[in-house]
């Protein structure tokens, strides 16, 4: 967290990561940075930020920026454009590829990073006008069953709950949610109501997380086990007249074949202990806690999303909750914790392929309605291909033009080698970037647009309790980025549309938004803003964060759904749905014997485009992993620390192991961040398998069948430079942002002395050098003046040491002539202690240190917190903290989750 | 009365020795030191700070005249002796006295090698060895005179760094393609000549002296490759030779030193040699560590104790023009040793560690010496350093501090 000085003006606005969207106040400092802190009024936050949120300041940098528009031109290189060259290229390949092969040969692939205005303009240009239904977007690797979940329970995508459900809840249950690192705000909520109120937190999840550090019961269900817990749950209520019969009968219908079916599947606690790998005792006190506790609320996040059966899971976990009318009422509802920072704007407006728009779908009538209210005489009338099949067909060649806006496909998608060989098989893959370079630009881009960035853009964003917030520039549009409703109505009105997309504002798309949610709805739509229809550009600039269904003629946004019933099906009546058995798409056999579980670290966001801006971030792991149980560990030859090959039928990558009785026995886990952008054999997106959900489409992005094997390097090191840097081919290597600059952490094979031989290829002949080739040790640097420039440290495998010391020398600029004697040893000088790994990104504290105090007599994060503010801003490291206390005394360090960090 | 010890020489070697002879067996010898420069022993390294203007020439004595009064010495200095008379176990004085002795300690020094070249005689041919040169060397550089000095090793390098200094314009030419080169591998030697070069010297290398010109005095010197450097003054610094001739002359065995046993013995019964004009197992030592060891052997030896000096691990550890120079053991390495080193160059540092079996068996320092001695007590102690080499180029760490403390 950054301090704010109040002299200066902030401008309020939400976070661009996850879900949460929490309200930032945004300080520019007048050079192009800006101080961030959280914003104490809105209500998603209260003030807090997380480590991501609170670095906020130091991803804005345009080092990496695309910041005009580029062409691939005959030679092959990218080359500078005018705007109005680049759009009309790109309009007329659209045309030419549409007339020749009709409006199902190109695509928009979308990202919940848009705001919601460059949403609908995306979602209308291609289904109203173009007259195809393929835009899809990233979150349908992340939301997609929840959405298709709602929409078979509900009759339409409503999240029912509020946030301050979570302060009101008696029972917190967490399925597939690791909220301590992905949605850190909400859970300090949580936390804090536990420990004011008492609420009980069961926490289900196949792999021990920071989450289930506090959890009263925590589940270590067998992966993809969810269905059967909460089918052996709504029977268990059933069978001990725990239901809520009168909401059952009056609101609801299909209640009775979901009970037959959910008997069929867990019709005990012994059947759901045998098919979830529960113990019957952890199994029977969840029943009995659920059952005896009205307020319970129960939130779902990927774990239960990215699944095969994905759609179901969301189902068995609604049923529970309409069964026992626990929906829509204070402290008491399923609640889906969204990824993105507007995943719920891009729902809002249809962007999913599956979608229409304003949570209208591909009904005769609603296609209808919405062709009459855009004018639209080609609009799309059926779904188009949902994220995965959209690949395939653009690996078919079916697709033949892709229009990505904002999102890195060639690193998330699962099967990502596929996806990224599909995309240089595309006639035009047009890219709407803030950056210069990434996995997907790699992949072949045509023509790259360059969009405005967090900071830079304005518009709208919903968060997971559906409350709009305004998204406010406070930095002045850098170069020539544009936003991405302009671009795209550039492109529309090239394409001759331009009477539908003539746009003066983001305001001005807003409005017709709002409009359209409530044209013709009366009712019988959940999502309406029709109140904001006529919201006038000031109104729009300041308005406050606000729930949505807002109705034309309401004074007040009516905040919750379904606690009386009135769902938005044809009878209005809610749904219970017969899930099937749960089975998940793969197996496991002797050849690929693991299941890989995929994920998020703490510190991190998606391909690390923005967050791999920041030092502070880039601390907590450094490294790409893969975490294994211990018995695992020791039955395929993995020490912790060493490296490991992970195999998949679809790739492979090289990780550093992190051995961890946390891990499931047969499970592995490896975080998605990293991409050919930032380490040379990380991108776990190529490990995944493809399988998706037949309702969501979404991908089981969490149990591929994989195998692991140990991978010996003899020498471990890293690199700290000014500049990015080429590594290498043979080397393993991971990029990270440090102070100053950038720091690679390197592993190898080859002989000490061709990486001399490289560092003076890239620092010069000048060195300062360090060699122990006997010993296997080889470091060096080079200088601009008294300040390192590049700097290199090369030793043994077991034994590569830290990189804190060179990384505070590196950061600390000119050196003392002691300093300058000392670097090459990676030993402090004297008065310089090494703080460790970090451990509190927001204060920068490091292990070392926290240790240190817990030696000193700290005995609680309480007091950590006071003594060195670790934990006491965003509280995500409190977990770390509390495991740290609990080692103290004990050789044994499982925190210790990165060597060489 | 005390058996008569007389010491030729009056320098480094003799007062350590006198020193050494006072702790162990004070009053047991009355001791005679007769030398024949004309002042009080002085300490000859620090010849090159004089040179330099760094340090007073009186400042370099290395002790007062009551010390050598308080252990009962006769000083003669100012006195050469010009013979030994090993039956008579007398010394014949010049144009003096004889004086008798039981036992004789020879410690005579060294002097300059001159040149076999044409023109060696001029006037202006000088040479760097003692106090006398020194003045020489001041007025030549207070004048602003041009100087060569002939020879790349420690001596010239001093003596052209203290000309410098001093303001001559000064060129140095060395035969070898390094600078010290028994002392230094070939980037020591490369960095001390970028350093040298710093403070204003011209070094020369691979460059043969193959005369000195000139007709009445010197006006140049002309190099084998047919180059000519113009010059008012030539430095010959290009090595020394054990001082044997009194010696010889007395019929006691002579090589390239005054040879002498394990007990600093020469082959005549009573009379023994140390420092730089004496040959120990084939070596002529040139540096004062090693007298110094010999001293405190032979002090032991005449006292009854029982001391035998087994040689030195030949160390260099000082300052040559102005920058720290260490080296020790096997530093150039064997087929069979690895090397730690660490090069920052532009601070003006080098550092090169030898290690075989394990253990360190030479090194050495450019510009950080600050470890030298610990090194060389590991070199010397022959102890096995595995544990310490992850870090020992950078400092003995503090457990062996304590341990030494």
């Amino acid at each position: 967290m950054t301090a704010v000085d109040p002299a200066l003006k902030a401008t309020s606005t939400t976070c661009p990561y996850c879900g949460v969207g929490c309200g930032v106040l945004a300080t520019p400092d007048g050079s192009g940075g800006a101080a961030i802190s959280g914003d104490p009024s809105h209500p998603a936050n209260l003030g807090r930020l997380c480590s991501k949120g609170s670095a906020l300041g130091e991803t804005l940098g345009l080092e990496d920026r695309l910041l005009y528009p580029m062409i691939r031109c005959s030679s092959g290189a990218m080359e500078q454009i005018a705007w109005s060259d680049a759009l009309d290229h790109v309009a007329h390949r659209f045309a030419h590829i549409v007339a020749r092969d009709g409006p199902g040969a190109v695509a928009f692939y979308l990202s919940g990073q848009l705001l919601t205005e460059d949403y609908y303009v995306a979602n209308k240009l291609m289904k109203g006008f173009i007259g195809s239904a393929n835009v899809d977007t990233n979150s349908r690797l992340c939301m997609a069953s929840s959405v298709a979940g709602h929409r078979r329970a509900f009759g339409a995508d409503t999240v029912p709950g509020l946030y301050e459900d979570l302060d009101q809840a008696d029972l917190l249950i967490l399925v597939g949610s690791n909220a301590a690192w992905c949605h850190p705000v909400l859970y300090q909520r949580m936390i804090a109501n536990k420990q004011r109120r008492g609420a009980r937190m069961v926490v289900i999840d196949p792999r021990k997380t920071d989450t289930s550090e506090d959890a009263d019961l925590f589940l270590g269900v067998k992966p993809g086990s969810d269905t059967a817990l909460f089918s052996g749950l709504l029977v268990y209520l059933a069978d001990n007249e725990l239901i809520d019969r009168d909401y059952i009968a009056r609101y609801t219908a299909g209640f009775d074949e979901a009970l037959v079916r959910a008997r069929a599947i867990a019709g005990s606690v012994a059947a759901t202990a045998l098919a979830t790998g529960l113990s019957e005792q952890d199994v029977a006190a969840f029943f009995q806690m659920f059952a005896a506790t009205p307020r319970v609320v129960t939130l779902y996040s990927q774990g239960v999303n990215q699944s095969a059966q994905g759609t179901d899971k969301v189902n068995a976990i609604l049923n529970c909750h309409l069964a026992t009318g626990r929906i829509g009422k204070i402290g008491a509802s399923p609640f889906s914790l969204t990824g993105q920072p507007n995943a719920m704007g891009g729902r809002e407006v249809g962007g999913l392929a599956n979608q229409l728009a304003a949570h209208m779908n591909f009904t005769p009538p609603d296609i209808d309605r919405v062709r009459r209210f855009w004018k639209a005489p080609r609009i799309a009338t059926h779904e188009g291909l949902k994220a995965v099949q959209m690949f395939e067909a653009i690996g078919r060649g079916e697709i033949k033009a892709l229009w990505v806006m904002g999102t890195n496909p060639a690193v998330s998608l699962p099967d990502a080698d596929a996806a990224r060989d599909a995309l240089k098989k595309l006639e035009l893959l047009v890219i709407s970037e803030n950056v210069l370079s990434n996995d997907t630009v790699g992949a072949g881009a045509h023509v790259l647009l360059p969009a405005l960035a967090w900071g830079e853009k304005s518009g709208t964003v919903t968060n997971s309790e559906r409350r709009i917030s305004r998204q406010r520039a406070f930095l002045a549009a850098p170069g020539e980025a544009r936003p991405d409703w302009w671009i795209i109505g550039e492109v529309a009105k090239r394409l001759g549309f331009g009477a539908a997309f003539d746009y003066k504002s983001a305001a001005a798309i807003f409005r017709e938004h709002a409009a359209l949610s409530s044209f013709e709805n009366n009712g019988s739509r959940d999502f309406d803003i029709g109140a904001l229809s006529s919201v006038s550009d000031e109104g729009f600039d300041g308005m406050s964060p606000i729930l949505w269904p807002f109705r034309f003629g309401d004074i007040e946004p009516s905040e919750r759904f379904f606690s009386g019933g009135d769902f938005f099906t044809n009878d209005r009546k809610g749904r219970f749905v017969a899930p099937e058995r749960p089975v998940l798409r793969t197996e496991t056999h002797e050849g690929r014997p693991l299941r890989l579980n995929t994920g998020r670290i703490r510190d991190q966001w998606h391909t690390m485009t923005r967050t791999g801006m920041s030092p502070r971030l880039g601390a907590h792991l450094p490294e790409p992993f893969i975490e294994v149980h211990p018995d695992d560990a020791a039955r395929y030859g993995l020490a912790d620390g060493s490296f490991a090959r992970v195999t998949t039928d679809h790739g492979q990558c090289t990780l550093r192991v992190v051995v961890s009785p946390r891990q499931q026995r047969g499970m592995l886990f490896a975080p998605i961040h990293w991409s050919e952008a930032n380490s040379s054999s990380a991108r776990v997106g190529s490990l995944v398998a493809p399988f998706t959900d037949p309702f969501s489409g979404q991908p089981e992005a969490k149990a591929t069948p994989a195998s692991i094997a140990p991978y010996e390097y003899v020498f471990c090191g890293f690199v700290l430079s000014r500049k990015p840097l080429k590594l290498p081919d043979h080397a393993w290597w991971a990029r990270a942002t440090v102070n100053g600059g950038l720091g690679y952490l390197i592993a190898d094979n080859a002989d000490l002395k061709g990486w001399s031989s490289w560092l003076r290829s890239v620092a010069g002949e000048e060195l300062a050098e360090y060699s122990d080739f006997g010993g296997g040790v080889y470091r060096a640097a080079s200088f601009a003046g008294d300040a390192i420039e590049t700097c290199l440290f090369l030793g043994p495998a077991r034994d590569a040491g830290d990189w804190g010391i060179v990384k505070e020398l590196f950061a600390a600029g000119p050196l003392a002539d002691d300093q300058r004697r000392m670097l090459l040893s990676g030993k402090p000088a004297q008065g310089l202690a090494s703080t460790g790994p970090v451990v509190c990104a927001c204060f920068g504290v490091g292990r070392t240190t926290i240790c240190d105090a817990i030696a000193a007599g700290s005995r609680s994060a309480a007091e950590i917190g006071l003594k060195l503010k670790a934990g006491t801003n965003c509280g995500s490291c409190i977990p770390e903290l509390k495991r740290l206390i609990a080692q103290s005394g004990t050789d044994h360090d499982h925190g210790k989750l990165v060597a060489a960090s | 009365m005390s058996e008569s010890l007389v010491i030729v020489g009056n320098g480094m070697a003799a007062a350590r020795l006198v020193d050494e002879l006072a702790k162990v067996a004070l009053g047991r010898f009355a001791i005679a030191v007769i030398g024949a420069e004309p002042r009080l022993a002085y300490n000859r390294v620090l010849l090159s700070s004089v040179l330099a203007g760094e340090t007073a020439s009186h400042e370099i004595e290395l002790k007062p005249a009551n010390w050598w009064r308080d252990r009962g010495v006769t000083l003669k200095y100012g006195c050469a002796v010009d013979e030994i008379d090993v039956g008579r176990r007398e010394l014949k004085i010049a144009s003096e006295e004889s004086i008798t002795f039981s036992k004789l300690v020879l410690a005579i020094g060294s002097s300059p090698l001159r040149l076999n070249v044409p023109g060696v005689d001029l006037p202006g041919v000088h040479t760097f060895r003692d106090s006398r040169d020194v003045d020489l060397l001041l007025t030549l550089a207070a004048a602003k005179k041009r100087v060569v000095v002939v020879g790349g090793g420690l001596l010239g390098l001093e003596a052209a760094y203290g000309l410098a200094k001093a303001g001559a314009p000064v060129t140095l030419v060395h035969l070898m393609d390094r600078l010290m080169e028994r002392q230094l591998d070939a980037p020591a030697g490369a960095l001390l000549k970028s350093l040298v070069e710093k403070k204003g010297i011209n070094v020369l290398l691979n460059a043969s002296t193959s005369r000195i010109l000139g007709q009445s005095r010197v006006e140049g010197v002309e190099l084998a490759d047919g180059r000519c450097i113009e010059a008012d003054a030539v430095i010959l610094a290009a090595g020394i030779r054990p001082n044997t001739a009194l010696a010889r002359d007395a019929g006691i065995p002579v090589n390239r030193g005054v040879v002498v046993d394990d007990h600093l013995q020469t082959g005549a019964d009573g009379i023994f040699a140390l420092g730089e004009c004496a040959e120990h197992r084939g070596i002529c030592y040139g540096l004062v560590e090693p007298a110094y060891e010999q001293a405190r052997v032979l002090a032991q030896h005449l006292a009854g104790r029982k001391a035998a000096y087994p040689g030195s691990v030949v160390a260099t550890n000082l300052k040559v023009s102005g920058v720290g120079v260490f080296s020790a053991g096997e530093f150039m390495g064997t087929d069979r040793s690895e090397a730690i080193v660490l090069g920052d160059f532009r601070r003006g540092v080098y550092k090169k560690l030898v290690i075989e079996d394990g253990r360190l068996t030479g090194a050495v320092l450019v510009g950080d010496t600050t470890d030298a001695l610990w090194y060389l007590e590991l070199i010397r102690k022959r102890e096995n350093i595995v544990g310490l080499r992850k870090d020992m180029m950078f400092g003995r760490p503090p457990a062996t501090l304590a341990v030494a403390a």
